[in-house]
Parts: structure tokens; C-alpha cells; sequence
């Protein structure tokens, strides 16, 4: 078989081989200059951030035992009985996880329809004002950026405790999150469906609303479950500060040492978050699958 | 002008009409199940305004309050230079964990992601059992993991930079794996070809195509950890948090304020590097 491979003169497989050493070598230089940066910048982070491998050597024993101590204990013979016990709040925490899921879809939604207004103010192609696009941007990044959580911590001064700051400040973050997602949307549309409304005298608002607002609301739809998602994870925790939900129970639960309870509730959450995580998936799916097959 | 137009192309409204019927029938199924579906989402919002009883009466004093907070939010000032520069260190920290936390969770995450993925291991129930266990660890909040690794090793960024490490060390796992399953087959085909062994193909025919995506992956996490180690703090376990916490909750707005300068400040620097990474390794596509 090699006679079906052409053989090459000897200096010119040289010089081709020097050339293709030089290459790798290049290449090679490149990736240890970077892994040599990644590693002090590695080094750099674990002084700052006090990184103990001794005392992380010592005390890790109780990561595992931590889990240990908070699995309950269920035995085959009597599994109904210790499973109510184990589960003795559920009464409790179902109401409070339902809290939980309602303050995640009333924030989503009010910050959705916030994101839906603000976002063709902030998209480029349909505002002539930069000064507009650029106030609009500026709005929606520092809504998205400063977190949740400080949003809660604020509102739970000025409006109390309750659900209500909970709402509030996810309904803020998504407003930032989900206008930033929808402007990049719109901002990628076809144009000439614009400029058909705009050539027949198409005021303003009926441009967005019969030219833009078609084109993109299912994709807007499926952002809006996704950070749906995203929310009820964030709305499990809104009660750590007080802003209502399972949250309160939660942390509660962890200080005092309730060890059964810390478990039962970490999996009710864990069950209802991958329940709403599946539930959405599939409605997303069948969105974006209508809308292919269109 | 744009009146002139309107009135030409309402002129003939009728005859055009006429000519293009399908786009003037009204879709009554169509609105239906819109109306229904915006109809229901409405019914579920107004329910969850009752159950979670929201305290309309008190929406006015509190709206009122927070403009109180923002007016005395202004100018931010941290207080004296010593202040500042404590500030300054506890930002430090937090990108220490926002960092350490994704490197250490993208360590963890890569050999376990390989056992998640179809085409790499075959055995089923192996795949769906480490799955499964990743949606776990997916499923528990940051400041939940955060909470745990306090009570291991104790207060401070330490713990911080394990529960990051912790919960992305799930959402690793998962786009890992993803990214290995959409991988190009025929480079891997014909590595086999050729007789190279199972890790052959992986090294050779798999990873080649699939660490760019990673690292962008990687760089991307970097980027929204930055935001959520801002907040672990609250429980404790270091970083800008804490003081921002500390800071809210003795009123001291104008500090406050300035920790939230220093937190935008710091975003936008890492988004802006990162990106530019990002371009630079996979060019300028879109990674879903």
C-alpha cells in the first residue's frame, strides 16, 4: 500500500516537517502561556479567597456526615409511619411551596410584561433616538445585575415582610433579564415586514404591534418559561432574607439543627423544581415545534 | 405625510379585501385559544395575588419609603478610606470565589460529564443515574449549597468558593454531556477506522471538537457567577454580600449605594473581558 502514497524528495520533506514542528511548537507555547496564566490567576484567587486545604482536609468529614445526619430514618417494616413522620410538616410546606410557585409566576410575569414594554425601546432597528436605546439599556442592565436577593433585602425594609418584596424584586431582575433577551430578538428580525407598515402610514405602535410583535412572540414566550424556571429556584431562597415562601422554613430548619427537616424540605424543593423544570420543557418544545413546522 | 399614505392604502380597503381573503379572515380558533390562554395566565396571577395576600394598602407607604431610600442613597460614599478599602478586598474576594468556584466546578464536572453523555459510555443505566444525580445537585440553590459548606469549614469566602463550586459542578455536568452528545460523529468514526481504542477516539476524534465549546461554556459561567457570589455572603460565606448585607440592614444608604457601584462596576469589567475571550476562542458564534 505505501506505493499508493507519492513519496516527496528528501529536503523538501524536510524543510515540510521543520515547518510543521515550528507550527505545533507555536501552538503548544501558546497553551502553556495560558495555562500558566490560569494558574497563577488560580493561585492569586485561592490567597484571596483564604483557601485552607488543611482545615478543608480536616473538617471534610463532615460534608458527607452532614448528609448522613440529615437522612431520615426509614425502615422497611414500618416505611408508611416513617415516612409521615419524616414528611410531618407537609401540610405546612405544600402551602408554602405553592407560596413559592405563585411568587415566582407573579413576578415573572409582572417583570415579563416590564421586559415586554421596555425592550422595543431598547432595540436599535425600531428607535431613531440613540439616547432613548441607550437610557433603556442602561435601565434593564442595572436591573438584571444588582441581584434578587439585595432587591429583597430593601424591599423587605420599606413594604415589610411578606411575599410582597419576594415579587417585587424578582419581578425587577426578570424585567432586566428577559428585556435584555427579548431587545436581542427583536433586534434580529426580518426588516421588511417594518418598513411594509411603516410605507402604508403605520403609526409607531401599530409597527411594532403588526410588523414585530408577530415575528417574535413565541420565541418571547419561551424565554419568559425559561426564566419561569430560573425564578422558582430563586423564590425558594427569597424567604433566607424574609420576602415569604419555603425559604424561611428552610433556613430555620438548618440553624436549629432540624436535621429531618432540612432533608424533607430540600426534597420537596428539589421534586417540585424538577417537576416545573419538565413541565416547561415540554411546553417550550411544543412552542418552538408548531413554529418550525410553520 | 404619513396621513396621506394611511388614507391611500384605506382607500381601496374593500377591494383588497376582496383580493387577498385569507389574510382578512378573522381566525376565530386562533383567537380563542389565545384569548383562553391570556385568560387563564390573568385568573392564575389575581390567584396568586389573593393567596399570597398581597397588602395593597400598604404598597403606597412602602413605594413612598423607597424613595426616601434612594434620595438618601446619594452621593454613594463609602464612609472614609478605610472603609473603601475594606470594600475593595471583600470585591477581591468575591471574584476570588466567582473564579475558584467555576474552575474547581468545571474540574469536577469534566471526567463526570463523560459518564452523562450517550455517545461515550453505553451503558444505559449508568448514563441515566449520573443524569439524574447532576438534576439533583442541579436542583439545590447556590446560597442553599453555600449554607452547608459554612457549617463544614466555617465562616468565610472559603465556603463560598465550595458551593459555588458545588452547584456548578451540576450545570457542568449537564451542558458537558450535551455538548459531547452533539458532537460530529464522523471524526470520531474515523479515528476507529484507523484502530484506534475507545480513548483514542475520545482524545483524538471527540475532545478536539468539544473544548472550545467548554471553554466558552466555562468563561460564560464565569461571567453570571461574578453576579451570584455578589450575594452568598448573606449567609455568611464571604465576599460583597456580607457588607452589602450588613450595610442594608443598619441603613447606612449611602454606603450601600457605593458596594452597588462597586458591584456594577466589577460586572461590567469581567463581561467585557470574558466576552472578549469568548470571541477570541470561538469567534464570533452563538453558543446556545
Amino acid at each position: 500500500m505505501p506505493s499508493a502514497v507519492s513519496e516527496l524528495p528528501e529536503a523538501q520533506l524536510r524543510s515540510l516537517a521543520a515547518d510543521y514542528r515550528a507550527a505545533v511548537a507555536v501552538k503548544r507555547r501558546r497553551t502553556a502561556l495560558g495555562l500558566a496564566i490560569l494558574l497563577a490567576a488560580a493561585v492569586a484567587a485561592a490567597w484571596m479567597g483564604e483557601v485552607d486545604l488543611t482545615k478543608f482536609a480536616q473538617n471534610f468529614w463532615r460534608f458527607p456526615s452532614y448528609f448522613v445526619a440529615i437522612t431520615p430514618q426509614l425502615s422497611l417494616a414500618t416505611l408508611w409511619h416513617d415516612l409521615a413522620e419524616w414528611m410531618w410538616g407537609i401540610k405546612r410546606w405544600g402551602g408554602l411551596l405553592l407560596d413559592t410557585l405563585l411568587i415566582a409566576y407573579v413576578g415573572t410575569l409582572l417583570g415579563a410584561v416590564a421586559g415586554f414594554t421596555l425592550c422595543f425601546l431598547a432595540s436599535a432597528n425600531l428607535v431613531r433616538s440613540r439616547t432613548i436605546v441607550f437610557i433603556a439599556r442602561r435601565f434593564l442592565e442595572f436591573c438584571r445585575t444588582v441581584p434578587e436577593i439585595v432587591f429583597a433585602l430593601v424591599f423587605v425594609l420599606a413594604f415589610g415582610l411578606g411575599p410582597l418584596p419576594g415579587v417585587l424584586a424578582i419581578a425587577i431582575h426578570t424585567t432586566g433579564a428577559l428585556g435584555k433577551l427579548f431587545a436581542e430578538v427583536v433586534e434580529n428580525i426580518d426588516q421588511n415586514p417594518v418598513e411594509g407598515v411603516v410605507a402604508s402610514g403605520g403609526s409607531w405602535i401599530e409597527m411594532v404591534r403588526y410588523a414585530v410583535v408577530p415575528q417574535v412572540v413565541s420565541n418571547f414566550v419561551s424565554y419568559a418559561l425559561l426564566r419561569f424556571e430560573i425564578n422558582v429556584r430563586g423564590a425558594a431562597v427569597m424567604g433566607f432574607v424574609g420576602a415569604g415562601g419555603i425559604g424561611q422554613d428552610l433556613i430555620e430548619a438548618v440553624r436549629k439543627f432540624y436535621y429531618s427537616d432540612v432533608s424533607a424540605i430540600l426534597v420537596l424543593i428539589i421534586i417540585t423544581v424538577m417537576a416545573i423544570d419538565y413541565i416547561t420543557e415540554g411546553v417550550r418544545r411544543r412552542l418552538i415545534g408548531r413554529e418550525a413546522s410553520r | 405625510m404619513s396621513d396621506a399614505r394611511r388614507t391611500l392604502s384605506f382607500a381601496d380597503e374593500a377591494a383588497i379585501a376582496q383580493r387577498y381573503p385569507a389574510q382578512f379572515k378573522a381566525d376565530w380558533k386562533q383567537r380563542a385559544k389565545l384569548l383562553g390562554g391570556i385568560v387563564i395566565a390573568a385568573a392564575l396571577f389575581v390567584y396568586g395575588l389573593i393567596r399570597l395576600d398581597i397588602p395593597f394598602d400598604r404598597m403606597l407607604g412602602g413605594g413612598v419609603r423607597l424613595v426616601e431610600f434612594m434620595a438618601l442613597m446619594l452621593p454613594p460614599d463609602p464612609g472614609s478610606w478605610e472603609q473603601a478599602k475594606l470594600y475593595l478586598h471583600a470585591m477581591g474576594e468575591t471574584l476570588a470565589i466567582a473564579f475558584l468556584g467555576t474552575l474547581g466546578g468545571a474540574l469536577l464536572a469534566f471526567p463526570v460529564s463523560f459518564l452523562a453523555a450517550r455517545n461515550v459510555v453505553a451503558n444505559r443505566v449508568l448514563q441515566l443515574f449520573t443524569r439524574r444525580s447532576l438534576d439533583t445537585v442541579r436542583g439545590v440553590d447556590t446560597l442553599i449549597w453555600a449554607l452547608i459548606w459554612v457549617g463544614v469549614v466555617g465562616l468565610g469566602p472559603f465556603a463560598g468558593i465550595l458551593a459555588v463550586m458545588c452547584s456548578d459542578f451540576g450545570s457542568f455536568g449537564k451542558l458537558f454531556s450535551e455538548a459531547f452528545e452533539a458532537a460530529d460523529d464522523r471524526p470520531i468514526e474515523g479515528v476507529k477506522s484507523t484502530g484506534g481504542s475507545h480513548l483514542h477516539c475520545v482524545r483524538f476524534g471527540l475532545l478536539p471538537q468539544v473544548i472550545p465549546i467548554l471553554a466558552s461554556q466555562i468563561l460564560y459561567f464565569f461571567e453570571s457567577n461574578t453576579r451570584s457570589a455578589t450575594i452568598i455572603g448573606i449567609v455568611g460565606a464571604g465576599g460583597i454580600g456580607l457588607q452589602l448585607a450588613e450595610q442594608i440592614r443598619v441603613l447606612e444608604w449611602q454606603k450601600v449605594s457605593f458596594l452597588i457601584v462597586l458591584i456594577l462596576i466589577a460586572v461590567a469589567v469581567i463581561d467585557f473581558v470574558s466576552s472578549r475571550l469568548r470571541f477570541a476562542i470561538i469567534g464570533r458564534r452563538v453558543v446556545a
